[in-house]
């Protein structure tokens, strides 16, 4: 369990699109891994090793700092049962937990609901981005979910103070929900009530923040600094969320260039995160968890890489045992699954002791069943 | 003329078109529901009303080399006569979606969505043909690298998970993975002259080429089905699937009926009116594949017509409709970047789906940010009395009389919306507002300001979210 006085915070960076597994944690000495790949290959000189078998891709040097300080688990071999190859499907199993059926509560949204069970903080969920994904989804749990932090409220084009405030009293009462009026009914209503309720509150966190770190101009890394901004501005905000464009590592093409890219930028924004937050002695508060909906094929298709399985993912905090957890699956031919790696740990393992040894939470409720864990929380 | 005919018309608007200003719904009402519908479903029978020539000479962009694409798209949506052909084009853009965020060619694009305007509403199997020789659609999925010696699977599996059968139905699979790599073999060689990025000679429209010394020719078990079979066999293989009748069915009356549950889902979850669904399939094969034919079939039915209000607006619907209700983008001007940017926040960025599988509709439209976006966007438009279209608006309603009531200045608004319905427990709230303000005397500068503030409350309610 944590030690922290202050409640632990979650902080959820989704990298959509399926990043390869074996170019991210390199089997650099594994002869098969040189066999599968001809042209998309890591030259094992430039391999940032951890050990003589694995190692991180060279634009993960950043990243690879938070290994060498014990503050990063590698969790190789990650996945569930059935592996599903296509990207929404599998991002959906991702976020609800639920490997049988399509459209059910996020794993996070119940986490919120266990956190605050009568809704006394609007905020106690937050996601920047582009629409909510469906992990911070739940009946009853309302997350703000904010494109731009700067300005953040509705009916802002009406200038006159006495006239916009009857109109929010107004649309309060609109968006009041009405017996039954449906469950998409109930979820406009309770959105627009948590809109004007968060926003009231949201708008004051970009005034309160200053730091010397720079992040990077694109919306990404401008997220990972909201982020930062929510969090030291203590609105007792527990889980927060951000992510890549769908998509956005789905190197089926051309994957050598953007591959090296995405990782150094993913890499620096969240460096940039712990620099920050180090700089306001919060570094001690919050565990990031990143992840991916699926691996790429072992085997190369010319310059990319098509849909695979087993994948790997990533737990960085100072709150965090560092080190390789699971086991890196094999990679002989006729260990593969249609080519793809093997799994051998389900993701709802690792969400478990994210759960119960970091947020404190039974995860059994959570992800309707029990899996087993990994000790990466110290 | 009937109130219920203009409302049903204005239904109608919405739904195959963008939404149309009162007095047009006024007149094609006073047309017929049924003349308008075949208007609607026969574009190149009627003009469209644009000035294409003129517009061109003054967005010199618009050469489609350089940009201005999207801009050419919105304007045509807000523009044309023609409504259901540029819905269409959305509708498919929404299915068979390429993204420029990857193809980066404009050119390109354009081509497509011509493309579209061309066999948006012809047979569903000759689209799934011309979309598999599109060359946008060839170097997003990849199908360019694809080879004889080294299948790319990208392009074979979203035709079939995505473009034209879904997962599953009736809790069944429709396809295998073995199908998955059949279908991509038989697509081997369907590839582009003219690589799609602009380097190194500038932005051109990349060219379909078949290339029969990298398809791989060989027998192939698609579906059952065993032949030496090239890209064209798989489509007709597709095609006569019960699967691809209900794929387009259900995509049709999502997009024109009602929110459907997101795609995904439809393996196990069935659709939420199977007698609509099926009356949709059986036109589909009745028809050989004529997706016309259907949406003929669709806005005759009960189901469409009595489902009004059922269905949350996308939004490029919300943007081009708010921009066609208050008259702005009929002319030339610089500018209309800031449009997309609106789109963008809302969670709809033209010619830039979220991934392959489109934008998620319905519910997943709304949230914390997208709804602030959107009800900002319109509330700041429909409350500018500078607009031509909100300044006809009020002025109509002034011509109903010295004095409204509260309620005749909220009904009088809804009615010039297009007939939109509150909940009753919503316009009492917006009538009591109305009161306090006082008596609603129409002559002057004060009741074009009641007028706005009524339509800027209107258009924040969650009825409004829908169409």
């Amino acid at each position: 369990m944590t030690s922290n006085k202050k409640d632990p915070v979650l902080v959820v960076l989704q990298m959509s699109g399926a990043y390869d597994t074996v170019n991210t944690i390199v089997p650099y000495t594994d002869p098969h891994y040189l066999d599968h790949r001809k042209h998309l290959r890591i030259d094992p000189e430039e391999v940032l090793p951890i050990d003589d078998k694995v190692g991180f891709h060279p634009a993960m040097g950043p990243l690879k700092d938070f290994y060498d300080q014990g503050k990063m688990a590698v969790i190789q071999g990650i996945g569930y049962p059935n592996p599903i190859r296509s990207h929404f499907r599998s991002m959906d199993i991702w976020h609800t937990g639920d490997i049988d059926k399509t459209g059910g509560s996020g794993w996070l949204g119940k986490a919120i609901k266990e956190i605050d069970p009568d809704k006394e903080n609007i905020l106690t969920g937050v996601n920047f981005g582009r629409g909510l994904p469906r992990a911070l989804a739940a009946p009853g749990v309302s997350v703000a979910s904010v494109g731009t932090l700067d300005n953040y409220g509705v009916l802002t084009g009406i200038e006159e103070t006495d006239q916009r405030t009857e109109a929010l009293e107004v649309f309060a009462r609109m968006y009041s929900p009405m017996i039954g009026s449906g469950e998409v009914n109930d979820y406009l209503s309770q959105t627009g009530l948590d809109v004007i309720k968060g926003a009231d509150i949201l708008n004051k966190a970009p005034g309160m923040y200053s730091s010397t770190v720079e992040y990077n101009g694109d919306y990404f890394s401008q997220w990972v600094k909201n982020i930062a901004q929510v969090h030291l501005a203590e609105f007792g905000t527990r889980v927060l969320y951000t992510g890549l464009n769908p998509g956005t590592f789905d190197t089926h093409a051309n994957q050598a260039v953007t591959f090296s890219r995405l990782w150094a930028d993913m890499s620096n924004a969240v460096t940039d995160f712990y620099e920050d937050l180090k700089e306001h002695n919060a570094n001690d508060e919050v565990v990031i968890w990143m992840f991916s909906e699926f691996g790429r094929r072992v085997k190369e298709n010319g310059s990319g890489t098509d849909h695979g399985a087993g994948s790997v993912a990533f737990v960085i905090g100072d709150a965090v045992k560092g080190g390789l957890y699971g086991e890196y699956p094999s990679l002989k031919p006729s260990k593969l699954d249609e080519g793809d790696l093997q799994w051998n740990n389900d993701f709802r393992g690792a969400y478990g002791t994210l759960l119960e040894d970091w947020m404190g939470l039974d995860a059994k409720e959570i992800l309707g069943g029990s899996f087993e864990q990994f000790d990466f929380i110290k | 003329m009937a109130d219920h005919d203009i409302a049903l018309m204005a239904h109608l608007m919405r739904r195959a078109g963008f939404g149309t200003q009162y007095h047009e719904l006024e007149a094609r009402a006073a047309k017929g529901y049924e003349a308008t519908v075949e208007e609607l479903l026969h574009p190149d029978d009627h003009p469209n009303g644009l000035e294409l020539d003129l517009a061109e000479r003054y967005f010199t962009e618009w050469n489609h080399y350089i940009r201005g694409v999207p801009e050419y798209i919105i304007w045509r949506m807000i523009n044309s006569k023609s409504q259901l052909e540029e819905k269409m084009g959305l509708f498919w853009h929404g299915i068979l979606c390429t993204a420029d965020s990857k193809t980066q060619s404009y050119p390109t694009s354009y081509a497509e969505w011509e493309m579209f305007r061309k066999y948006g509403m012809g047979s569903f199997r000759d689209l799934l043909v011309e979309i598999s020789k599109d060359p946008a659609m060839i170097f997003y999925l990849d199908n360019c690298l694809s080879h004889k010696e080294a299948i790319n699977e990208n392009y074979g599996r979203e035709l079939l998970e995505l473009f034209s059968l879904g997962v599953g139905m009736d809790g069944e699979f429709n396809y295998t993975e073995d199908d998955v790599k059949e279908c991509s073999r038989a697509f081997t060689g369907w590839t582009i002259a003219n690589n799609v990025p602009q380097t190194p000679y500038g932005r051109y429209p990349a060219l379909f080429v078949y290339n029969p010394a990298d398809h791989d020719d060989g027998e192939k078990t698609f579906l059952g089905e065993t032949g030496r079979w090239n890209g064209e066999d798989i489509v007709d293989i597709i095609a006569k699937q019960p699967a691809a009748a209900r794929f387009l069915s259900r995509h049709l009356y999502d997009f024109f009926v009602a929110d459907e549950a997101p795609v995904p889902a439809w393996m196990d979850t069935p659709p939420r009116d199977m007698d609509t669904i099926k009356m949709l399939e059986e036109e589909y094969f009745r028809s050989n594949y004529n997706v016309r034919s259907m949406l003929r079939v669709l806005f005759h039915s009960d189901a469409f017509k009595n489902g009004r209000f059922s269905r949350i607006k996308g939004p490029i619907e919300t943007v081009v409709g708010t921009l066609r209700l208050i008259g702005e983008w009929t002319t030339y001007k610089p500018g209309m970047e800031v449009i997309f940017d609106e789109m963008k926040h809302m969670g709809q960025e033209i010619f830039n789906p979220p991934s392959v599988e489109g934008w998620h509709t319905g519910r997943e439209w709304i949230d914390g940010g997208t709804l602030v976006h959107r009800i900002n966007f319109i509330a700041d438009n429909v409350s500018d009395l500078t607009k031509p279209g909100i300044q006809e608006l009020a002025d109509r309603l002034a011509s109903e009389g010295p004095t409204l009531s509260p309620e005749g200045l909220v009904d009088g608004c809804l009615r010039m919306l297009g007939h939109y319905e509150l909940a009753p427990e919503t316009r009492d709230m917006l009538v009591a507002q109305a009161e306090a303000k006082g008596a609603v005397v129409t002559d002057g500068e004060e009741f074009r300001q009641r007028v706005a503030q009524t339509l800027q409350m209107i258009v924040a309610t969650k009825e409004y979210l829908y169409a």
